[in-house]
């Protein structure tokens, strides 16, 4: 009998905290709101939440969100 | 910090428009809460930091202050083959401001009128009783305060997260909110520093433009907006249009600033049961130059007019509020839906469509046309064969 199977790959959005520039836009159209900012420590996102549906990745004025396998 | 446990109104956000709301509602005799999430209010800037001295005046400076950099008295609008339009204001000088002293300016204004301001002072939460707004819950050096107020005013900038937590829903749609990227350059050439340069193309700025706004003979604020989804973030386009000017590549990079542009999705419905929301958090914003000082201030003041005579009568539910929205909307909001409206038109011009109309418009017409005011051009698209089609859509 062959293994049958799946595997699940989550992908979620991803941020590089040293390009961004906290300015926060991505809050505004993130449309599940797991996107939060913090003026210093910068972007976090709540993984549970993100559909990664790339919005933030179009958005992002310095290119600081990318899609990504969730580990 | 001395602060109390109540206040008439709790103010979010000190921008332009919280400033206004809470200096013209400590003018009316309402005790004022001002409270500002970052360290320092004004900064970081997400600006290109133009307005109108005419709006200047109306906040009551003569245009003489510290905030002024320069002063602008026309516009230079190139279409994507090069063609320059030169548009000179006609009624009114433009300031390019340093928006840290400006927004602390309009703080001391608040502040000289008996409102009590607070920078790092992050509102977390609302304060709720029976599902109504009852005040906010404030993280003041580290500590979590609950402030009581009879109205909440949020004007929390286009990330507002407290209209969301409030019940409103203020959240942009992709497609109203472009994408801003800005150097504040210095040691440039600028061909007349008394001229702001807007560049068009869709090659160099998908949907959107660049700007130049002279802060001084050599200094300027550098910026790009651009709509939807593109190939490029807005930072890469606008490095790769800097490669291609040599008076501006030469220059430095003296402060580096980026922000979301709420362009559209005007909200129908502002006010909750003791709760209104002003400025970038409202999407009050010129969805056609991108401009929101101005629509903020103007809204914050219309809300404290409302909030005033609200407070007075022991009224603040949302019926009685209710009156903020309708003014709003019937003096800027009806002409802030017609600028959408020429905005979609806009981002459906192709290069080619903008090279044919700059060779016929002038500079006046597209003035006219940024405020709303889109008869002339309408009127010059009728009379070109070419350009027929476009005024269809503005009618």
């Amino acid at each position: 009998m062959p293994q049958v199977g799946f595997k699940v790959i989550l992908l979620v959005s991803k941020v590089d905290n040293d390009k961004c520039l906290r300015c926060g836009g991505c809050v505004s159209v993130c449309p599940v709101d797991c996107i939060l900012l913090d003026e210093t420590k910068g972007i976090a996102i709540d993984a549970k939440k993100c559909t990664s549906c790339g919005v933030c990745v179009d958005f992002c004025p310095v290119g600081a969100f990318s899609i990504k396998k969730e580990k | 910090m001395i602060f109390k446990n109540e206040y008439d109104v709790i103010i979010v956000g000190a921008g332009p428009g919280g400033a206004a709301a809470a200096r013209k509602c400590a003018e009316g005799g309402l005790s004022v809460l001002l409270l500002e999430k970052r360290q320092e209010i004004g900064a970081p800037k997400r600006c290109g930091e133009g307005l109108g001295l005419r709006f200047i005046n109306h906040i009551g400076f003569n245009g003489d202050e510290g905030f002024v950099t320069n002063m602008v008295d026309s516009a230079c609008i190139v279409a994507p083959k090069g063609k320059e339009i030169i548009a000179t204001f006609p009624h009114d000088k433009g300031c390019i401001l340093e928006r840290k002293l400006f927004d602390k300016a309009l703080c001391y204004k608040a502040a000289e009128a008996g409102a009590k301001i607070i920078a790092k002072a992050a509102v977390i939460d609302v304060l709720k009783e029976n599902g109504k707004i009852m005040g906010v819950i404030a993280k003041i050096d580290g500590k979590s305060f609950e402030i009581k107020s009879k109205l909440v005013i949020a004007a929390d900038g286009v990330e507002s997260k407290i209209a969301r937590m409030a019940g409103l829903d203020t959240k942009n749609r992709a497609q109203d909110i472009d994408s801003g990227f800005q150097y504040e350059m210095a040691g440039i050439e600028i061909k007349n520093s008394h001229r702001i340069y807007i560049y068009f193309g869709n090659s160099i700025a998908p949907r959107g433009y660049i700007w130049i706004f002279p802060k001084g003979k050599t200094v300027a604020n550098v910026g790009i907006g651009i709509a939807g989804h593109n190939k490029k973030t807005a930072k890469e386009y606008l490095d790769e249009w800097i490669e291609t000017q040599p008076g501006i590549k030469k220059g430095s990079i003296i402060e580096v600033n980026s922000g979301g542009i709420p362009v559209g999705g005007l909200l129908k419905k502002m006010t909750l049961d003791n709760f209104m929301v002003v400025g970038d958090a409202a999407h009050q914003v010129n969805p056609l130059h991108g401009g929101g000082i101005d629509e903020a201030t103007i809204a914050g003041e219309i809300a404290a007019q409302i909030a005033i005579k609200a407070i007075t009568k022991g009224d603040t539910t949302e019926k009685a509020l209710q009156e903020y929205n309708d003014l709003w909307w019937k003096t800027q909001g009806k002409n802030l839906e017609k600028i959408e409206k020429y905005r979609n038109l806009v981002e459906k011009l192709t290069d080619d469509d903008m090279d044919i109309l700059a060779e016929a418009i002038s500079g006046t017409a597209l003035l006219d046309f940024a405020v709303g005011k889109g008869e002339t051009l309408v009127k010059t698209l009728m009379k070109n064969p070419k350009l027929f089609k476009l005024a269809r859509h503005l009618i």
